[in-house]
């Protein structure tokens, strides 16, 4: 599928009377990769919801190539394709690893693709083509991991939008997750990633947006940012 | 062994495999829509209504009404969760048991005021065949197999489609199911349809063994709820394997003691299990 742009103007959300995001803006190229950075509680988590239509805003405007991405169903926005890896992985524990992958390719595009996807997906993560039969809840976080991202890759998505991928894991194993989102965008897909890992996801992405208490307090090029004296003590520990 | 303990061995057996299927229904419903279809006797009930009504008085074949009552029950089912659980979903446990509980009470005064209260006997009964040592009554072991093969289907249904493997995801996440594409909405319907006509093929296999009247689902719907609690809610397997148990446990119930005794022992084995293993027999 040809590449489509993901642009958020003046996006208002929260959950009840609590307002989580304040007018963010946000826009994401075909084939980039942004990041979008912050402490705990910046908002990040729920910018990804509204993105996927888990959440929908309060007000301005959200939209993925033509797709108004506010007023459309969240379960029609896997076919426009946006695949989101939700925060804590979500996969469903008491089913097989090949099993969270079909459910992966629900929509009927995948389903047409199913055995050329899953080729694809084992790939990318042989340990997942070990683990095919495997319980996805017996494995470690790390694979776990992998097997949502493959879940999320099984639908062919344009634009690849991760929560915390690195959340709960062990150093090595970080840096494999990173370096598969590399390889992943290496390969023409755009991503959107969101993570407190500021300064490993600052060397994977393109550029960045830092959020804090749901405003865009900065943005730029992750060399740019990564060099910013504000942005170095408050996120990557004034070294 | 004794013969008559045997025959009671396996005729509990055949009585396991009817108790099956309704266990089957009612658990695919509420581990899929999370409510507890409380009339969902009634719905076999309607469905042996229907199968007696064709057959008896329409005159159709009897293969021909069975076919029929399937896609009539299943629309039965359909219709309930769009008319009485849909608008129910969000509130409190309590109300949609009570709204389901209301359905019940509706069918059985719907089935009183169309069809009386007599005793509705399809007259078909095939003869007892001799195996070995014991005699096997011919309707109930059709009866088991026909079950059998409706639950190896379910199961291959829900191990090989993707709504089927849909249907297992969303038992555990409903809210993240969006994310892949799936619409919440659609796999209730379809799991109300199939718990439906879960409800219609236990219809068929039922009339063939006992007569129908307004208020069948009393014999058979608290035991059906009994069982799928005793198995764990919502777990497939479990509510299966402990339909079996069941269905031995009545019917050597009715070896030892007499028939009337046997449900006793079942109540009182099911209160014991309770106590031991208050989330089910086969809770992980």
């Amino acid at each position: 599928m040809e590449g489509a742009t993901l642009s958020l103007e003046g996006i208002r959300a929260g959950y009840g009377d609590f307002q989580a995001l304040f007018d963010v803006g946000l826009k994401v190229s075909p084939g980039e990769a942004v990041g979008v950075v912050g402490p705990n509680g910046a908002g990040k988590t729920t910018l990804l919801r509204v993105i996927s239509g888990m959440l929908r805003p309060k007000a301005g405007t959200a939209r993925f190539g033509s797709t108004d991405i506010a007023t459309t169903p969240a379960h029609m926005l896997p076919a426009m394709g946006i695949a989101h890896v939700p925060e804590n992985r979500r996969l469903f524990p008491h089913l097989t690893v090949e099993e969270n992958l079909k459910v992966g390719a629900y929509i009927p595009a995948a389903r047409r693709r199913y055995a050329e996807r899953l080729a694809y997906v084992f790939d990318m993560f042989p340990r997942l083509r070990e683990r095919r039969h495997q319980l996805a809840g017996t494995m470690s976080g790390g694979e776990q991991q992998m097997c949502a991202i493959g879940r999320a890759l099984m639908s062919s998505p344009r634009i690849l939008l991760l929560d915390e991928p690195s959340a709960g894991l062990a150093p090595l194993v970080v840096a494999q997750v990173f370096a598969l989102v590399q390889r992943i965008r290496a390969e023409g897909l755009t991503v959107l990633i969101v993570e407190q890992n500021v300064a490993q996801v600052l060397r994977v992405v393109d550029r960045a947006y830092v959020l804090d208490a749901g405003h865009v307090v900065a943005e730029g090029s992750s060399a740019a940012l990564a060099s910013d004296p504000k942005i170095r003590s408050a996120f990557l520990g004034g070294h | 062994m004794d013969p008559f303990l045997l025959e009671a061995i396996v005729n509990g057996i055949l009585l396991g495999g009817v108790f099956a299927l309704p266990v089957l229904g009612l658990n695919l419903v509420f581990g899929v829509v999370d409510v507890v279809w409380l009339c969902y006797a009634e719905l076999v009930m309607v469905g042996m209504y229907c199968v007696w009504f064709l057959h008896t008085q329409a005159g159709w074949p009897l293969i021909l009404a069975f076919a029929a009552c399937l896609p009539v029950v299943a629309m039965l089912g359909l219709l309930l969760h769009l008319l009485v659980v849909k608008p129910l979903l969000g509130s409190p446990p309590i109300t949609q048991v009570l709204a389901t509980g209301g359905v019940l009470f509706i069918l059985q005064g719907g089935a009183m005021l169309t069809f009386g209260t007599d005793f509705r006997s399809l007259g078909v009964e095939m003869p007892p065949m001799e195996v070995g040592e014991i005699f096997v009554s011919g309707t109930k072991l059709v009866a088991f197999v026909a079950a059998l093969v409706s639950a190896a289907g379910l199961w291959a249904f829900l191990k090989f489609t993707y709504v089927g493997t849909a249907i297992r995801a969303i038992a555990r996440d409903r809210e993240v199911m969006p994310l892949m594409g799936v619409d919440p909405q659609r796999i209730y319907l379809v799991a109300s349809a199939v718990g439906g006509g879960l409800a219609g093929l236990a219809a068929c296999l039922l009339v063939v063994q006992l007569d129908v009247h307004p208020f069948i689902g009393l014999s058979f719907g608290p035991i059906t709820f009994m069982i799928c609690v005793m198995g764990g809610l919502g777990n497939m397997l479990g509510g299966f394997l402990a339909a079996f148990l069941m269905g031995v446990i009545i019917s050597t119930g009715g070896f030892w003691w007499n028939t009337e005794m046997s449900y006793v022992v079942a109540f009182v084995f099911f209160i014991v299990v309770m106590f031991a293993r208050p989330r089910g027999l086969f809770a992980r």
